[in-house]
């Protein structure tokens, strides 16, 4: 039987059309468009100027606060202004933009392919390295890495867990970094294992990528305490709390991060991006994205240069398709729709999808037939359809009681509804509201 | 950019289900325990539901278009449903002045006073079924032999099913084993050759239908489960308690409307609760009650009457009665 968790849960058709495609190294961008709030918290401080030469891999942007993460540049050329742009969030927000020059890196950085091996600096040391690097959660969270590496006191960890299920459907860029960079992400996780001093490292990846759990199987035995483990296809495995229930069988409090339950989880992608950090020198400032879409002409698997404009994606995918309706930053079930393809890649950018109109508008909304299905669902363990009903009479008590913080926002109770009722809009209308009354309850 | 897109929050996909699509699957599920009935009930059958059927989409449609002027949602396919199940509780042989009083009542009390599909506490098929037990009560428990009677309709010949027959000759105080006697062999009720109403006869065919609506995911297994179980227990308990008095388990699923109820009314979406726990409560509550009726009560039957009173605790099952929450028993570790 294969691991998986016990509660809710959905199939949506996996669409991973570009599974079987190699990475592919997009060219340097023109123009890079760097944003300054590319992960969770804080946006990160300037330390270039206009008119500014810099390198690829040079420090642009510093961490402003204890929740915050460093950016480097991700080319060589001259900044030419600092300014506020939209970025995939659909805001405008600060950026730093530089008009490309060659491509020089940054001195530091080793270029080379050949795999590093051994590691010859402490685990603090690692930890600093991943800060310095600006190494945020690459599955989409974007939360700063190094934070999750120092545990808190009082705390323990026992096992690292690796992300590498990719619940959602169409992305496949873990997939393709799990073949190809195998050995690399390898060392990152022994890297990160060294770094929280565990012993065990368990990769979670679900079972419809039977090649990545061969290959990463086979590799494994050379490396010591990190067992690799097929999951039950079913979304959203990939979700933290769900797959450590799947894996160590343990439930993270409602409110309480996995160190809760002695472990932490970091993303394969994060992992490789913490070796080429440490073994390489090379902070974080490219990344693989999945361009995919039923009508594009050539999806695949891009290794993107932060900052690039989704267009430049979009045009090596085989160009905009005259049908297009819809693009989203991210998977279909979790991932922001667009407002405009000059939006730069992020670091959180797992995918672009491309969907037809067909596909882009919501049907008709009907009543609730009572079905129960959203909640049967819900890997929660909520009531969608209360929470909906609740929210949208304003009836935040109920809302709050009913733990609506707990929502993760996978958008499986959305996905169900025969009634195509908008669930999780007003979840999340709820969840805000809810946040809102707590925190002027505490002042 | 030259062209427009859509700006929508996530999810960006849907599942393949609508509530048409879920309305038909439950008629396509009763199509094998139809097709039955029109085998032993003949031309009875088709007339009942034909009336039952049209008449409860009409008087949605009416109402909705003419005392709540609001759109007909007929095409949703919930009324079809409704008429459906109201003809599978009724004897073949009913007039059609009295199945357009059921529907009536079935659609209008049971439905739309509600304020129509999703709102309603009670099962409306039932609704419309037991106003009509109390108001025609000679009528409503006058039931066709099967096979013979093909060919009639408010003529057929009339028995009487093999639950009324345990329950008078019981109260007679005739044994048991002499009374089985009486009635078909299980294999016969399993079939569905038995006095009946229309629907509620052919277990066998019932269970193909459950099936379906499992394998599609229309219901979930723990209403008709936990009904069924509880009904083999209890019968089961006053069985071996006192065989000579009382019905076998196997006698209790098979006959009368179980099987019906615990498939196709119980199950009914806005009627049953939101959480598997709610749906066990419920259905032991169904099966407690179905057994105290025909057992202790004044009906040979108490299907229909535990449902509907069972739907009246659904309210409350579902405001206390909350799903596992993910993290709960470690809440405050």
């Amino acid at each position: 039987m294969l691991k998986t968790f016990p509660k809710g849960g959905i199939h949506p058709a996996e669409h991973k059309i570009t599974a079987g495609k190699p990475t592919e190294t997009l060219p340097v961008p023109k123009t890079a468009v760097i944003p300054l709030s590319q992960h969770l918290g804080a946006p990160s401080t300037p330390v270039v100027k206009k008119g500014d030469m810099v390198k690829a891999g040079q420090l642009i942007a510093k961490s402003s606060a204890f929740v915050s993460a460093n950016i480097h540049s991700s080319v060589s050329g001259k900044v030419t202004k600092i300014d506020n742009v939209i970025d995939t969030s659909g805001y405008r927000q600060p950026a730093v933009i530089i008009e490309v020059e060659g491509d020089e890196w940054d001195e530091k950085i080793d270029p080379g392919k050949t795999l590093k091996k051994e590691i010859t600096i402490s685990g603090e040391e690692i930890r600093k390295r991943t800060e310095e690097a600006g190494i945020v959660g690459l599955g989409g969270a974007t939360f700063p890495s190094h934070i999750k590496l120092s545990v808190p006191k009082g705390k323990k960890a026992e096992v690292l867990i690796i992300n590498g299920a990719e619940c959602e459907p169409y992305l496949t860029a873990d997939h393709r970094l799990m073949l190809e960079k195998g050995d690399e992400l390898m060392v990152g996780i022994t890297l990160l294992m060294k770094a929280l001093g565990v012993e065990k490292a368990m990769i979670g990846i679900e079972n419809n990528k039977p090649d990545a759990v061969d290959h990463l199987t086979s590799l494994a035995v050379n490396y010591k305490g990190i067992s690799v483990h097929a999951l039950k296809v079913m979304y959203p495995q990939g979700a933290e709390k769900q797959l450590i229930k799947s894996l160590i069988n343990r439930e993270v409090p409602s409110g309480a991060l996995p160190i809760e339950v002695g472990t932490v989880v970091h993303n394969v992608g994060t992992a490789v991006a913490v070796y080429e950090a440490v073994q390489k020198n090379k902070p974080l400032f490219e990344r693989v994205v999945t361009v995919s879409g039923k009508s594009l002409k050539n999806p695949g698997n891009f290794l993107v240069r932060i900052g690039t404009p989704v267009s430049e994606l979009i045009e090596a995918a085989g160009g905009m398709p005259e049908d297009t309706g819809k693009i989203i930053n991210g998977g279909p079930m979790m991932g922001k729709a667009l407002n405009t393809t000059e939006a730069p890649v992020a670091k959180g950018t797992s995918g672009i999808l491309v969907f037809p109109a067909s596909d882009s508008k919501r049907e008709e909304v009907q009543k609730c037939i009572r079905c129960a299905k959203c909640v049967s669902i819900c890997p929660m363990g909520l009531e969608p359809y209360l929470l909906n009903a609740a929210s949208e009479r304003e009836m935040w008590e109920i809302v709050e009681t009913d733990r609506v913080l707990d929502c993760m926002e996978c958008g499986s109770c959305s996905y169900i509804c025969p009634s195509r009722l908008p669930l999780l809009d007003y979840i999340r209308l709820g969840k805000s509201t809810v946040s809102k009354i707590i925190r002027s309850r505490k002042q | 950019m030259s062209k427009l897109i859509t700006v929508s929050p996530s999810p960006h996909m849907y599942g393949g289900d609508n509530v048409k699509k879920l309305m038909y699957g439950v008629v396509l599920a009763l199509l094998p325990a139809f097709l039955v009935s029109v085998y032993f009930f003949g031309i009875g059958a088709l007339i009942v539901t034909a009336v039952s059927v049209v008449s409860c989409v009409g008087f949605e449609y009416l109402i909705q278009k003419h005392l709540m002027k609001t759109t007909p949602t007929i095409t949703d396919g919930s009324a079809a449903v409704t008429g459906l199940l109201l003809a599978f509780n009724l004897p073949t042989n009913l007039p059609v002045w009295i199945i357009l009083i059921g529907a009536l009542v079935a659609i209008g009390v049971g439905k739309m006073s509600f304020g129509g599909l999703g709102n309603n506490p009670f099962n409306p098929a039932l609704v419309g079924r037991i106003f009509l037990l109390i108001s025609f009560p000679v009528q409503m428990t006058s039931f066709p032999k099967p096979i013979v009677s093909r060919t009639q309709y408010t003529d057929a010949v009339t028995g009487a099913t093999p639950l009324e027959i345990i329950k008078e000759g019981i109260s007679e105080g005739i044994p048991l084993s002499e009374l089985m006697g009486q009635i078909p062999g299980y294999f016969d009720l399993f079939i569905g050759r038995m006095h009946g109403s229309m629907g509620e006869i052919g277990a066998l065919a019932l269970i193909i239908g459950g099936i379906y609506l499992l394998a599609r995911k229309i219901i979930t297994w723990h209403i008709p489960v936990s009904i069924l179980s509880t009904i083999i227990v209890f019968t089961g308990i006053l069985w071996a308690a006192n065989p000579e008095a009382n019905a076998d388990p196997m006698f209790h699923i098979l006959s009368g409307g179980i099987m019906l109820g615990a498939i196709y009314m119980a199950t009914d979406y806005a009627t049953s609760p939101m959480t598997p726990k709610g749906m066990w409560i419920y259905g032991i509550g169904i099966g407690v009650i179905t057994v105290t009726i025909r057992v202790w009560g004044a009906y040979p039957e108490g299907v229909a009457f535990s449902i509907l009173i069972m739907n009246a605790f659904v309210p409350i099952i579902n405001k206390y009665i909350k799903p596992k929450r993910f993290g709960e028993e470690v809440k405050n570790g």
